[in-house]
């Protein structure tokens, strides 16, 4: 189904032609699945390498005098002590201290800070980061560029041969490099728990690189739909499902993303209130739960104490095809958030048994040391 | 066999009906990891939610295409959910209903109109 109020990434006619099933996402029409169907693609990127088309995602240069410190005034990150040459995940932060958005922040040559933030809500990030740091630095969104990711254990060993370079790379480690003969902007990360890589490069270039990785019989293509249940295998969260502006890292579970440096300083937005939940800690923590019985539990059911009491709520969850299970993420006061609690979920209005698990429930297969 | 707009099919012995999802539905949906059917004994409506059927990614209502009550949930399903997409339109039915009026079976599409109709689809 067409409509025209949707916008279409530089690959469009390469996934329509693959057989593509496509559906509203971000704003964009977006491959949800090709032929193999999501079962297929997410198992062959566990264990091949899966190429995705995340070119609706917002790319952008934040350029000026010192773009470094000037992003910390938005971030709780250390991007001053972001060496050249890497990456860093991060979250814009509103006065509250809630998430406006989770992003990558990388310096892969000298021109600024480059980023990358959620495709829905690119427009709100860009205008937030403009008008709160204007005078200083402004943001050059990259409009004319494609995001592609290749990801799972053979992705390496396919971009080396397109790009040598990337194989010298370690997770999160982001370059400037000519890659597949253009300009290529590329990072060892990505969103499934996999190693691989992410490349920027030219739209009109999108075509021509996308088809050359699927001619490799390693990579096949996958949709949203695996991307999905490849992240809540991982453990990531999804931002506006898992993740929104009420929710603070503490509360996400993603305190990693407040630098040490910047804990003391407390000069980042919220901070008042992040210092204080890392003091004396959160009334609401996101854990991952194994649905231990019946139907997958999804976002919005509700999660229910041994007692039948109701104690937080799912945000995200679904069928996890590498375990053969359903697996769910969501919110629990942090005396029933230790791995092995036992709880309950609430599908259509009946109670079955879930277990806290520690996340990622599939192992990271990042490469950090080469 | 007879089917509705929402991809169910319908065959009936006697005055009970076997109700299922057809292999469009079934390949629309992908991969079936759960189904949900119904305990013998439930009354249904036409448009009643009768079962779930749920993939990787989402969960879908099945609605009773007919009314009357379920004598038998296919119980094989909890083991074998993936049975909807190997043999959707056999051994992947989900509920057995006795009906009480058959002409609301005589109305459902037979099979040229159901072909037609996903035609127009």
């Amino acid at each position: 189904m067409s409509d025209d109020n949707l916008k279409t990434t530089p690959l469009n006619a390469a996934h329509i032609a693959a057989g593509a099933r496509m559906v509203p996402f971000a704003g964009y029409s977006m491959p949800v699945q090709y032929k193999d169907g999501v079962m297929k693609e997410h198992l062959w990127t566990r264990e091949n390498a899966g190429l995705f088309d995340v070119s609706h995602m917002g790319q952008a240069r934040l350029r000026g005098v010192s773009p470094l410190s000037a992003f910390e005034e938005v971030t709780p990150g250390d991007f001053i002590g972001l060496k050249p040459g890497k990456q860093r995940y991060s979250v814009l932060l509103n006065k509250k201290g809630g998430i406006i958005d989770d992003l990558m922040a990388a310096r892969p040559d000298d021109d600024g800070l480059f980023v990358v933030v959620n495709g829905a809500c690119k427009d709100n990030d860009f205008k937030i980061i403009d008008d709160e740091l204007a005078g200083q630095v402004r943001i050059d969104r990259l409009e004319d560029r494609a995001l592609l990711a290749l990801q799972g254990p053979k992705a390496a060993a396919v971009l080396a041969e397109h790009a040598p370079e990337a194989a010298t790379m370690v997770f999160m480690d982001a370059r400037s490099i000519t890659a597949f003969g253009t300009d290529a902007i590329i990072s060892r990360t990505g969103y499934t728990g996999e190693d691989g890589y992410e490349i920027s490069i030219p739209a009109t270039e999108a075509e021509r690189v996308w088809n050359t990785l699927l001619a490799d019989v390693r990579v096949k293509p996958i949709g949203l739909g695996a991307r999905d249940s490849l992240r809540l295998e991982a453990g990531l969260p999804l931002y506006g499902h898992d993740v929104d502006e009420t929710v603070s890292p503490v509360e996400a579970d993603l305190a990693f993303a407040v630098s040490k440096k910047r804990r003391e300083a407390r000069d980042f937005p919220g901070a008042a209130r992040i210092a204080k939940e890392l003091a004396e800690g959160v009334t609401r923590k996101r854990v991952g739960l194994t649905v231990l019985e019946g139907a997958p539990a999804r976002e919005g059911a509700e999660i229910a104490d041994e007692a039948g009491n109701v104690v937080g709520v799912i945000t995200s969850g679904g069928f996890s095809p590498s375990l053969g299970k359903p697996i769910a993420m969501g919110f629990v006061p942090p005396a029933l958030a230790v791995a092995g609690t036992k709880l309950k979920v609430i599908v259509r209005g009946k109670p079955q048994s879930a277990e806290v698990t520690a996340m990622p429930f599939v192992p990271h297969q990042y490469v950090r040391k080469l | 066999m007879r089917f509705t707009k929402d991809h169910e099919w319908v065959s009936l012995e006697g005055d009970v009906a076997t109700i299922g999802i057809t292999a469009y539905a079934a390949e629309q949906l992908g991969d079936v990891v759960f189904v949900e059917v119904p305990e013998a004994g439930k009354v249904v409506k036409t448009g009643d939610n009768l079962a779930v059927v749920e993939s990787v990614k989402a969960a879908s209502d099945v609605y009773a295409p007919l009314t009357g009550e379920v004598v038998e949930g296919n119980a094989a399903l909890g083991d074998a959910p993936e049975t909807v997409n190997d043999q959707p339109e056999k051994a992947g039915w989900f509920a057995k209903i006795k009906i009480a009026d058959k002409a609301e079976y005589e109305a459902l599409m037979d099979r040229a109109a159901y072909e037609d109709f996903l035609g127009t689809l």
